[in-house]
């Protein structure tokens, strides 16, 4: 389980690796406050969803799971999403009348999530690996954790070094998505040394 | 003279990768080689191209609280429809694009040109639309994909071109270089037009 955990967190890491939530890392890692909170709020949905839908795989969608000699994996992507956005938007309603001032800080982004590729890819990558990483509910419980937790790492340290960027010399043409991609691949190769780790 | 600019429009100067910063999830992952960036291309085309078809014959009907998930329904659907017919006919690169056709359905693009177009416009400019924004991140996909696969093995579409007086650089087929070189692509597109760079 550790080894699974920081597999997930470092060495398969959602943006370095796979490139997931792209969209939203280069939009919102501008400042390492607001970065800080979607990294948080991804987390968190991360966690809750990837077991939510491990337990509809394992119950509902995996070869005969429902009822003999029915497989109905192929409704995976339209079961999954809804199962996230269902899930987002519920989340968004507690929060809001619960939790105003986290509300205040983390509601923004809750839309945003829904369509964060790293929520749906997580969700994909747990069911591909049923059977042989993931075996339990808590196993799912890991990859999420850990997922998230190396998304929120990426684009957190993302922003710190966009924040400093402001004050170099950067070329004209490169500001902004350009040098960003860039730093994202030289810190994606800073990654590549922790690949074969195993604990 | 507009659907004509509405077509153009999508392939450079608006590109939605390259200008708009919209689906580069799947954008860096599958271009290691030709052919899954291309049949990826293509599927985000269709999906794209039709989805802004459907939606746009359904934007008077469906209420505006609930397009999100009438959005994503109909976006699945055809996502699953694509999956099933790269399952069956090109099982091969069905499997090296493994859970990135799932992704389609968050594939940002997707989803910001059904909000930002087909809601509001008749249903065969909202195709033209899909259809140009589709190539328009085809474009960029077979572009990162022709230096990855050249310069990363030597190969296109996995016939030999460099000859054996050429090392492969296997670095080329690590995910960082995706983002460098998408970098250097966003470079050169914005000296060319200049009014993109940022103050």
């Amino acid at each position: 389980m550790l080894n699974l955990f920081i597999n997930s967190v470092f060495i398969e890491n959602m943006v370095f690796a796979y490139f997931f939530g792209m969209c939203s890392y280069i939009a919102v890692s501008k400042s390492v406050k607001t970065a800080l909170g979607l990294g948080a709020a991804v987390t968190f949905v991360q966690v809750m969803t990837v077991p939510l839908n491990y337990l509809l795989n394992q119950y509902v969608l995996a070869p005969n799971a429902l009822a003999e000699g029915v497989d109905l994996s192929f409704l995976s992507f339209i079961l999954f999403i809804a199962v996230i956005a269902a899930f987002v938007q519920l989340v968004e309603m507690v929060v809001e009348k619960f939790s105003p001032s986290l509300y205040n800080s983390l509601g923004i982004f809750l839309p945003l999530i829904a369509v964060n590729c790293a929520i749906m890819g997580g969700s994909l990558f747990m069911q591909q690996m049923v059977g042989t990483e993931i075996n339990s509910v808590g196993d799912s419980i890991v990859y999420g954790l850990g997922s998230g937790i190396g998304w929120w790492l990426a684009i957190v340290m993302m922003a710190a070094i966009r924040e400093k960027i402001e004050y170099s010399h950067v070329p004209a043409a490169m500001k902004g998505p350009g040098i960003a991609f860039i730093i994202t691949g030289l810190m994606g190769m800073a990654f590549m040394i922790f690949s074969g780790i195993q604990l | 003279m507009k659907l004509s600019k509405n077509f153009t429009n999508p392939l450079a100067a608006n590109n939605p990768v390259i200008v708009q910063i919209l689906g580069i999830c799947s954008a860096l992952a599958v271009t290691v080689k030709m052919e899954p960036a291309l049949v990826m291309g293509l599927s985000v085309t269709f999906v794209c191209a039709f989805s802004n078809l459907i939606m746009s014959l359904l934007r008077n009907g469906v209420p505006s609280r609930i397009r999100i998930i009438v959005q994503l329904v109909v976006i699945a659907t055809l996502v699953i429809v694509v999956d099933q017919f790269l399952r069956a006919y090109m099982y091969d690169v069905s499997k090296q694009l493994s859970v990135y056709v799932g992704l389609i359905i968050t594939n940002c693009i997707v989803m910001g040109r059904v909000e930002a177009f087909a809601l509001g416009n008749k249903p065969w400019d909202a195709f033209v639309d899909g259809v140009a924004n589709g190539l328009g991140y085809a474009f960029i996909l077979v572009l990162v994909a022709f230096f990855r696969e050249l310069f990363g093995s030597g190969e296109l579409f996995g016939i030999e071109i460099l000859g054996d007086w050429y090392t492969p650089n296997a670095l080329m087929l690590f995910p960082p270089m995706a983002l460098i070189i998408i970098g250097c692509i966003i470079w050169v597109h914005r000296t060319i037009n200049k009014d993109l760079q940022e103050k």
